[in-house]
């Protein structure tokens, strides 16, 4: 392999918080790819472990098989959005069955943010109110909408972002992974600009730190993003920690750029 | 268990238990609360019941539903909500106790709100309703007392009589804001207040550190860089060390000082 810049520069942390026995929370960093996966579990006893689990162990399994084939270059950004859909819902298969089969795992299930990124542009699916957030520059921004009944009741005008984050409500989530036999994720593609830092996490942490906390963290600690990682979790547990909190962090250094053909290079010139 | 009281024009009609995940409101036979009022649609509204929490739909009727005089599409509806329908009012009751209901460690597990019936397959088998599951998010975690910052200070303060004043009361802490100084170096005289939860010191690519405000009270850190901050001669590790008053630290070749002041001096 030839020696070249590192494109990805990722860490992740996940703590059980301080009010919970267990931690349901699930993630999985794989620079090699560039693949970031995270999965909050839900169900009784440890089900909830074993659904986010099933989720991070999964993904990067297949995707990875699939780069082995070289079944991953030259893709465009529909056919990777329809690839992070089959993604998400052989997971979801894998839950519905395995909680069909086995008692102690009825009910179990799991939200679920996909993030893949290649080339210029990164794919992010979801399910759920897990939320993948982009750093750039000044501004951070969600690129997830929560699916969650708050969500809807925002989208819908019924209540402002501050009363949302004052309510009592805010574990509903209407969409998961292996609820239900079948599921469609929300999957968008979005550009993307070296120095970008992306942020996968649970309800545990956004639910626990504002936004701009998580902006200026983030981006005062770039240069160590582990403790970037940890000083989050720090954040969540001292504001009460009362889920469990995780966190992926990937710091894009360098993007890149698929190779262009003539004709989107005749394109370019007359632009 | 929340029950519902309809009544029209003042007198109660009935009562009815919120027993079941949902009860259907409207004017045709087979829903659970039937009003036979022209003004109320075949299928008017629902109340879904997960646990201790009841949830209020419109189901798109006609003439609408209004909770406390408002008219809503979805609600989450409190003890005493009075809702409308048509000339007919149901007066919603909760009176469980809320804190009784979940243990700790099951406090605001996420659950799952189900799409409605027609979007789901048919075979969507009872066994994988996350019964149980559902917990009320908790009212209230008692947030640690922010620890009172000059606390950690006295052992500090104690070496340095000058700082007496930091030594002050607890409650004096409260309107104490850290500051730092620097010492040496092209900048030296120069101070600012730590305002906010984060603040790094150091140059980029060289060595930085961040200095976090904690419950507990600052704290610094090594970010990166090959050396790591000295603090008071002393070499520090990957650790958070909290800080104390008059402190000194050495980052990328400059001196600093770490103090507490009287926020209104």
């Amino acid at each position: 392999m030839t020696p070249e810049i590192k494109q990805f520069d990722m860490a992740s942390a996940t703590d059980v918080g301080r009010v919970r026995a267990h931690n349901e929370d699930s993630m999985a960093a794989d620079p090699g790819i560039g693949l970031a996966t995270l999965a909050d579990g839900m169900g009784g006893y440890n089900a909830g472990e074993v659904a986010s689990g099933i989720a991070v162990a999964m993904v990067p399994t297949e995707m990875r098989l699939l780069m082995d084939k070289q079944a991953l270059k030259g893709l465009k950004d529909e056919d990777v959005e329809a690839l992070i859909t089959t993604q998400a819902s052989k997971v979801n298969t894998a839950i519905y069955t395995a909680a069909q089969d086995q008692a102690q795992y009825a009910g179990m299930g799991t939200t679920l943010v996909i993030a893949y990124w290649h080339g210029d542009r990164v794919t992010v699916g979801h399910l759920g109110d897990s939320r993948c957030y982009r750093l750039r520059g000044e501004e951070i921004k969600a690129l997830t909408r929560d699916h969650s009944w708050i969500q809807e009741q925002i989208d819908a005008g019924l209540m402002t972002y501050e009363q949302a984050r004052a309510s009592k409500k805010k574990n509903l989530v209407t969409r998961a992974c292996g609820i239900d036999p079948n599921v469609v994720p929300e999957v968008h593609t979005h550009d993307v600009v070296a120095g970008d830092i992306y942020v996968l996490c649970s309800d545990g942490l956004y639910d626990m730190v504002p936004d701009e906390d998580i902006h200026l963290t983030v981006s005062s600690l770039k240069s160590n993003l582990p403790l970037a990682a940890q000083q989050l979790l720090q954040q969540a547990n001292d504001a009460g920690g009362r889920d469990n909190i995780t966190v992926v962090l990937v710091h894009v250094l360098k993007v890149a750029h698929a190779p262009v053909g003539f004709f989107a290079r005749l394109k370019n010139w007359f632009k | 268990m929340a029950k519902v009281i309809l009544s029209l024009e003042g007198s109660v009609i009935r009562e009815m238990n919120l027993d079941k995940e949902r009860v259907t409101i409207g004017r045709k036979p087979q829903n659970d609360i039937q009003i036979e009022n022209l003004a109320v649609s075949s299928e008017h509204a629902r109340i879904v019941t997960i646990l201790n929490d009841s949830f209020l739909e419109d189901m798109g009727s006609t003439n609408g539903t209004l909770v406390n005089g408002n008219p809503i599409k979805k609600h989450i509806l409190q003890n005493n909500d009075v809702i409308e329908i048509g000339k007919y009012t149901l007066k919603f009751v909760n009176d469980a106790p809320v804190a009784a209901q979940a243990s700790p460690e099951d406090f605001e597990r996420t659950m799952v709100l189900r799409a409605p019936p027609a979007q789901r397959a048919p075979v969507a088998a009872p066994a994988a309703e996350p019964k149980g599951e559902t917990m009320p998010r908790m009212a209230a975690v008692p947030k640690p007392a922010p620890a009172p910052v000059a606390a950690s200070a006295p052992p500090a303060a104690a070496a340095k009589p000058a700082a007496a004043p930091a030594a002050a009361p607890a409650a004096a802490s409260a309107a104490q804001q850290a500051w730092i100084q620097i010492m040496s170096g092209p900048g030296v005289g120069k101070e600012a207040p730590l305002t906010k939860n984060l603040t790094t010191l150091g140059k980029p690519g060289v060595q930085v550190a961040v200095i976090t405000k904690r419950p507990q009270g600052y704290f610094i850190t090594h970010v990166e860089g090959a050396s790591f901050p000295v603090l008071n001669n002393k070499k520090l590790d990957t650790q958070a060390h909290l800080l104390g008053d008059h402190d000194l630290i050495e980052i990328a070749g400059v001196k600093m000082e770490f103090f507490f002041r009287q926020s209104n001096a």
